[in-house]
This record gives structure tokens, C-alpha cells and sequence, in this order.
């Protein structure tokens, strides 16, 4: 910031620690951007006022508990805070490219800004855009993959998203009043301590992850029950489709981490609100047990983060490859095995803090070993290539694209896995162009190529093709141009976070890497005006039977999108590939004898309205202010209350509604078992 | 809708004196180790096995009590996820007690 506002430390009764120059008027970079936002926000609500839209969208989609529509806006937050991500991204790189003591002179961020760039650039990329991205195809695609009509607890799906919304909005909040953490995305303490950080940075970190947090856990719990439950009859747990076991193993990780993460995130709360001392300096405090503690969380959250998107890998591979996936016994097991491996090698995250020889070997070890079921996936995706009649569409180039980058990430993330070698690299770039390499390279291809592939099933057209892969050659070389000089930068000694250095020999590198960030940012552009071109031309690229791709899993045999129940009959399964075996066996598309009438649940206003209360909650508890805490948790309850004595959750869909539905799409896959089957009832009433 | 004993998954649903002896249950394990801190009724040593015990024997209460868990095999999904939980609890427990014990003793805490 250019002048720091007044820290208050005694709140005031009305205004807690809010004061009038919290929000940054005259900051010369975030001034603009909070003028853009506004103006932005302004002419969306104009314009959705002016189609008379509230309405619909209020109804539809605000209130929905169709976890379809939940998917969709789950990907469309996502998209939004991926900007916000990247543009911090192409702050630091930038500030980097400039910042040395040659002439360019010291960068143009403030030391203080800068640390609450990288800060927000880790927690929104990780919180804010995988997250939602993962947990965004899951809704889509989960429920239909298993012959589900929704997930086991609708409006819990509601509440989650909601939740995960608030937490956004606290983080995009803190940009113009107050201030972000300038503590890094883990908010190690001392450092995060009130003593170090007195003002509420810290605060806004704590509440959207503690908030968001609680709805990612609601999740877990309703994924991990659906799947567990809700499986169409006949399916097996060996006969789920990839992306549902990795999945399930997913959401179980989710169960068994989030909550370390909400009672550490807790624990730092009681130290700053209250004055404990669980990870102060003094009076018995432990901050090494903080480091600890949010590690314990954040491993199995690493893999929360890739182990769909070895499962979308799997479901791609196999459609384009035009035979059933190699191994899928192995893949599955190998997927269980990494959930398993994820609690035991938390410490790698911090070799250096000083546990000795024999705590380090062992982790250093059991990761090592991680990277064998992990090589037994890329062996059977290759395997499922070899010899497959290998279809080179965009999904496909995003899967090639990280067979290839993936693998190099691996690697290196064997290299630091030795305790010796990471004493080098620990805290270097090498450590950040590591992990960039298996986010990016690993989970967000697989997410990108996830939504190219899943986007006909949700929406009802196709992606452009041509763009999509443009787009994927641009995200590729951007990513190996921007990272691997980082590499080569951490060898050679350059740390992390740094926001000046007066090594002139670094700065050519860090010119290319912004160089590739650039590359990034055009690729990220590609994939919104790809969007822009696929929603404009939807008439032409309109998915009329439901299966684009040829594919072989259940979700293809609904029509796109699917009707809002999913499936008018329960599928029986027969096998892995259900939808693959129907068509071989000339079984799909059977037109049913006779409907009967869906159970489907309400939309609820419960989770908008539960998570605006949690919203002022946290927002109030971010500065200080008494009364509106109260009244943020009275509305929570006070709604949950409301909301638990209503009776009215629920309804039957009528046969007269299904029919006509069900009919529009059978007349395109299956005309004529549709006439027979007319004429069948014709002659019957007759 | 009817009584139901049973949910859809089997799990028992169950009765009012069940629920009261749970709560009975949990307020005094909650009660002893709050008054023996309170009161300094014994050295901290004994006051930390206590807690623990209480802790742990308040988990099965709930367990049992709130959650109905039982060894039925109607249940076996519960009982193979509570010993998975259960598994992975530990290792984060012994993990950390391990790992905080080596760093306390190299970085020389409290020294």
C-alpha cells in the first residue's frame, strides 16, 4: 500500500476496526481495478434488470439443487477467479523482470503489496480455481456416470457451493477494503501472529478458508455418500467408471483432511482474537506445530486436487483410443494406494525445520514411493494408447500435453523427495517451478481437458475445436517457457517471494519466464473467446444425440444436456462401460414400456441465504465488528430453523411431463423403436 | 409417514432412553476432566491421562449413543470406514507426536 491506514487495535463498538481510509482510494494500481470492478458489476446488474432476468435466474439457477446447474456455476466461478489469479501472477512476474539492482531500478510494487500479491496468487489459485474446478465437473458428471438422478443431499450441494462462494467474495472483498494476508497462501505463523500482523490481512485469509473450507467438507461428505449409495442397480464398485473411483477417493481424503485444516485455521483464530498461545514466540506456544499440522491437511489436498484429473485422463484416453482402458483393475488400485500414501508423507513439505535424520528418511522414502502407483497410471494410459486408434481431438491434446509435462514434474518431485537434495532446493524457485509443473501440468490440463470434453454433455453444444487446441498449444509452451527457467534459477540459488535481488544475472531468465506468462495469458484468452465463439455458434455445433465422442460411460447416454432428472428408467448395468456395451449389444436407446412418476427435490432458497449470513459473519469477524457477528450467526440459525421445519422439500414428476421430454431425444437416436413403440400402444388402446 | 426404527441404510434409529443415557454419558465425561483441572485435584500428569481417557471414552459414546454405530452387517460400510478413519488417525497422531518430538528436541524448544 502506498500510505498504510490507521491500524485500530481497540475495535470500535460500531465500526469494529473498520476506519475510513481502510479502503485504498489513491492507490494508483488497485484504484483502477476497484473502477473496473464496479463499473463492471454495475452494467451487469443493469443488464440483467433490463431481460427482466431476476426472476429466472433467482428460480433456475440462485436457488437451484440440481447438481448439473451447481457444476455449471461452480466452473463459471472459477473461470472468473482464474483471472483474478493469473493477474497476480503477471504482477509478480513482471515485478521480478524489473526488480534488480541494475537500471531498471527496484520493480514498481511496494514490498507490502507485492507479499500480498503472491499470498493472494496461492490462495485463490488453489482455493478459488482448482477447487471449484474439480468439484464443478464432479457435480456434472458423477451423478450421471453412476445412473443417479442428483446427489445423495441436494440442498447440501447448494449450501456447499454457497459457501465456497463466500469465501471467494471475502478474498475479492479484502482487495478493496483492508488488505490480503502478506503472509504466503499457508499463512505460516509467527509471521501470521497479531503481533506481526496486526491489521486484518490475516483475518480476511482465516474466515474465506475457514468458510469456504466447511462447505468443501459438506461436499466430501455428499459425494463420498452418493457414490457410496446412489449407484444405478447391477453397478459394482469394479464396475465404476475411472473418474468416479477417483472421485470417491478424492472426496474421502476431503472427509479425513478438511477438518485438521478447520480446527488449525481455528487454533490461529484463538491467537489472534483471543490472545492464546498455541503458535505464539512465547508463554508455550509452537509454530513448528502449526507447519505441521496445516501439512497434514495440505498433502492429502494436493491430490484432493489431481486424483480427478487422473480419472478424466482415464475416461479420455479410453474414448479416443477406441478401446477399453488397459488396466483398470491396476489403475484403481493404484488410485487407492495414493489415497492411502497421501497421510504419510506430510513432513516432506518441511525437511528443513530441523526433525533430524530418521523423521526425514522416512518421509522422504514413503514419497519416493508415491511415484510408483503414480507411474502405473501413466503406463496405463500409454497402454491404452498403444495400438488404439488414437482420435487427436482437444481433449486429447490436453491429455498428450500432460502425459508429457506431468512426467517431468514427477520427476523432479522425486528429486526434492530426498531430504539431502531438498536442504538445496527447499524454499528455492526450483520448489515453485516443481509444483507448478504438477498443478498445471497435472491437475489443471486435466481439468481443462475435462471441460472440453464434458462441456457438449452439460450445455447441449460443442466446444470449438480448432480454439480448444490452439488454446492447449498456447497453455504448453507458455508453461514450459514461464517455469523452466525457474528451474534453472533455483538452482542457482535464487529463493522464493523475493520482491528485489541484486543478482543482475537473473534477470534475463526471469524476463523469459514473464515472457511465458504472457504466452499463458494469450492461451487463457483463447479459451474465453473460444467460449464466446461455441456460445455464438451453438445452432451449428449443437449436440443432438447426447453422445459426441462416441464414448463408452453411462453419462453419454442422456441426451445434452440431460433432462433435469437424469434418467426417466434406472439404467441396469452390465458393465464397465456401460454405455459402450448397450451400443455393441444394440440396447441402447431401448424405449421404455411405460414411465413412472420422478421423486426429485425443490429448489431451496436455504443455501443463498445461509451463506449471505455467513457472509456478514465473516466479514464482521474480519474487523472486529460485535453486532453484526451476531447478527450473521442469529441469521444462520435462525434459517436452518426456518428452513428445517419446512415440509414442502420435495415432489413427484408427473408421466405427461417426462414423456414428451424422453420422446424428443429417442426420436433422433432411435426413430423407429420410437414408432413401434407408438404404434404398439396405439393398437393397444385401440 | 410411519415410525421408522430403521433409515435407509440400515443404520437403527434410536430410542429415548438410549438418547438419555448418551447424554447422561457425555456430561459427566465432560464434567471430570473440567472440575479436576478447575479444582487442581491431582498433579498434571494424572489430570492429562485423565482427559485423554475422558476423550477418547467420549468418542465411543457418541459413537454408539448419537451415531448408532453397532457391528450389525447392515453396517459394514460404517464400521470399514470408522476403521480406516480410525488407521489414518493414528498415523497423524503418532506422525505428528514423532515429528514434533524430533524438531522440539533439535531446535531445542522451551531451552
Amino acid at each position: 500500500m502506498s500510505s498504510r491506514p490507521t491500524i485500530v487495535t481497540e475495535p470500535d463498538l460500531i465500526f469494529g476496526k473498520f476506519t475510513s481510509d481502510a479502503i485504498p482510494f489513491t492507490d494508483p494500481i488497485i484504484l483502477p481495478v476497484m473502477l473496473i470492478v464496479a463499473l463492471g458489476g454495475i452494467g451487469l446488474v443493469t443488464m440483467i434488470t433490463k431481460m427482466g432476468k431476476w426472476g429466472y435466474l433467482w428460480r433456475e439457477w440462485l436457488t437451484s439443487v440440481d447438481h448439473k446447474r451447481i457444476g455449471i456455476m461452480y466452473v463459471i466461478v472459477a473461470a472468473v477467479m482464474l483471472v483474478r489469479g493469473f493477474s497476480d501472477a503477471l504482477m509478480m512476474r513482471a515485478q521480478q523482470a524489473m526488480a534488480t539492482a541494475s537500471e531498471n531500478g527496484a520493480g514498481y510494487l511496494p514490498a507490502e503489496h507485492y507479499d500480498q500479491i503472491f499470498t493472494a496468487h496461492g490462495t485463490i489459485m488453489i482455493f478459488f480455481v482448482a477447487m471449484p474446478l474439480v468439484i464443478g465437473l464432479m457435480n456434472v458428471v458423477v451423478p450421471l456416470q453412476i445412473g443417479a438422478r442428483d446427489v445423495a443431499f441436494p440442498f447440501l450441494n447448494s449450501l456447499s457451493f454457497w459457501l465456497f462462494v463466500v469465501g471467494a467474495l471475502l478474498v475479492n472483498v479484502s482487495l478493496f477494503v483492508g488488505e490480503f494476508a502478506a503472509t504466503g497462501w499457508l499463512a505460516y505463523p509467527p509471521l501470521s501472529g497479531i503481533e506481526y500482523s496486526p491489521w486484518v490481512g490475516v483475518d480476511y485469509w482465516l474466515w474465506a478458508l475457514q468458510i469456504s473450507g466447511i462447505g468443501t467438507l459438506l461436499t466430501g461428505v455428499n459425494f463420498f455418500v452418493t457414490i457410496l449409495r446412489m449407484r444405478a442397480p447391477g453397478m459394482k464398485l469394479m464396475q465404476m467408471p475411472v473418474f468416479t473411483w477417483t472421485s470417491l477417493c478424492a472426496n474421502v481424503l476431503i472427509i479425513i483432511s478438511f477438518p485438521i485444516l478447520t480446527v488449525t485455521l481455528l487454533l490461529l483464530t484463538l491467537d489472534r482474537y483471543f490472545g492464546t498461545h498455541f503458535f505464539t514466540n512465547d508463554l508455550g506456544g509452537n509454530q513448528m506445530l502449526y507447519v505441521n499440522l496445516i501439512w497434514a491437511w495440505g498433502h492429502p489436498e494436493v491430490y484432493i486436487l489431481v486424483l480427478p484429473a487422473f480419472g478424466v485422463f482415464s475416461e479420455i484416453t479410453a474414448t479416443f483410443s477406441r478401446k477399453r482402458l488397459f488396466g483398470y483393475t491396476s489403475l484403481v488400485w493404484a488410485t487407492v494406494v495414493i489415497m492411502f500414501l497421501a497421510f504419510v508423507v506430510w513432513l516432506h513439505h518441511f525437511f528443513t525445520m530441523g526433525s533430524g535424520a530418521s523423521v526425514n528418511a522416512f518421509f522422504g522414502i514413503a514419497t519416493m514411493i508415491i511415484s510408483v502407483p503414480t507411474g502405473v497410471k501413466i503406463f496405463n494410459w500409454l497402454f491404452t494408447m498403444y495400438k488404439g486408434r488414437v482420435e487427436f481431438t482437444a481433449s486429447m491434446w490436453w491429455t498428450l500435453s500432460f502425459l508429457f509435462t506431468f512426467t517431468i514434474g514427477g520427476m523432479t518431485g522425486v528429486m526434492l523427495a530426498i531430504p539431502a537434495a531438498d536442504f538445496v532446493l527447499h524454499n528455492s524457485l526450483f520448489l515453485i517451478a516443481h509444483f507448478h509443473n504438477v498443478i498445471i501440468g497435472g491437475a489443471v490440463f486435466g481439468y481443462f481437458a475435462g471441460f472440453t470434453y464434458w462441456f457438449p454433455k452439460a450445455t447441449g453444444f460443442m466446444l470449438d475445436e480448432k480454439l480448444g487446441k490452439l488454446s492447449c498449444a498456447l497453455w504448453t509452451i507458455g508453461f514450459f517457457v514461464a517455469f523452466m527457467p525457474l528451474y534453472i534459477l533455483g538452482f542457482n540459488g535464487m529463493t522464493r517471494r523475493l520482491n528485489y535481488y541484486d543478482n543482475p544475472e537473473w534477470t534475463y531468465l526471469l524476463w523469459v519466464a514473464a515472457f511465458g506468462a504472457l504466452i499463458v495469458l494469450a492461451g487463457i484468452i483463447v479459451q474465453f473467446y473460444q467460449g464466446y465463439v461455441s456460445i455464438r455458434d451453438r445452432e451449428i455445433n449443437r449436440d443432438v444425440t447426447g453422445d459426441p465422442w462416441n464414448a463408452r460411460t453411462l453419462e453419454w447416454s442422456t441426451s445434452s444436456p440431460p433432462p433435469f432428472y437424469n434418467f426417466a428408467t434406472m439404467p441396469k448395468i452390465h458393465d464397465r462401460d456401460e454405455h459402450h456395451y448397450k451400443k455393441e449389444h444394440g440396447m441402447a436407446y431401448d424405449v421404455p414400456k411405460q414411465y413412472a412418476p420422478i421423486h426429485m427435490p425443490k429448489n431451496t432458497w436455504a443455501g443463498i441465504v445461509i451463506s449471505g449470513f455467513s457472509l456478514i459473519m465473516g466479514f464482521a469477524f474480519v474487523w472486529h465488528i460485535w453486532w453484526m457477528v451476531i447478527l450473521g450467526v442469529a441469521g444462520i440459525f435462525g434459517s436452518l430453523v426456518v428452513y428445517s421445519f419446512e415440509r414442502n422439500k420435495d415432489y413427484y414428476v408427473p408421466v405427461d411431463q417426462i414423456e414428451p421430454i424422453e420422446h424428443a431425444h429417442l426420436a433422433t437416436v432411435n426413430p423407429d423403436g420410437l414408432r413401434e413403440m407408438q404404434a404398439q400402444k396405439q393398437n393397444f388402446q385401440a | 409417514m410411519s415410525e421408522q426404527t430403521q433409515g435407509h441404510g440400515g443404520q437403527a434409529h434410536g430410542s429415548v432412553k438410549e438418547y438419555v443415557v448418551g447424554l447422561l454419558l457425555s456430561i459427566v465425561l465432560t464434567v471430570i476432566p473440567f472440575s479436576m483441572v478447575m479444582l487442581d485435584a491431582a498433579s498434571s500428569t494424572v489430570i492429562l491421562g485423565v482427559i485423554l481417557l475422558c476423550a477418547v471414552a467420549q468418542m465411543l459414546v457418541q459413537l454408539v449413543f448419537f451415531l448408532h454405530m453397532n457391528t450389525s452387517s447392515d453396517q459394514i460400510w460404517n464400521t470399514a470406514s470408522a476403521v480406516f478413519i480410525v488407521i489414518i488417525v493414528a498415523i497423524l497422531i503418532i506422525g505428528s507426536v514423532w515429528i514434533m518430538d524430533h524438531l522440539n528436541h533439535n531446535m531445542m524448544m522451551g531451552h
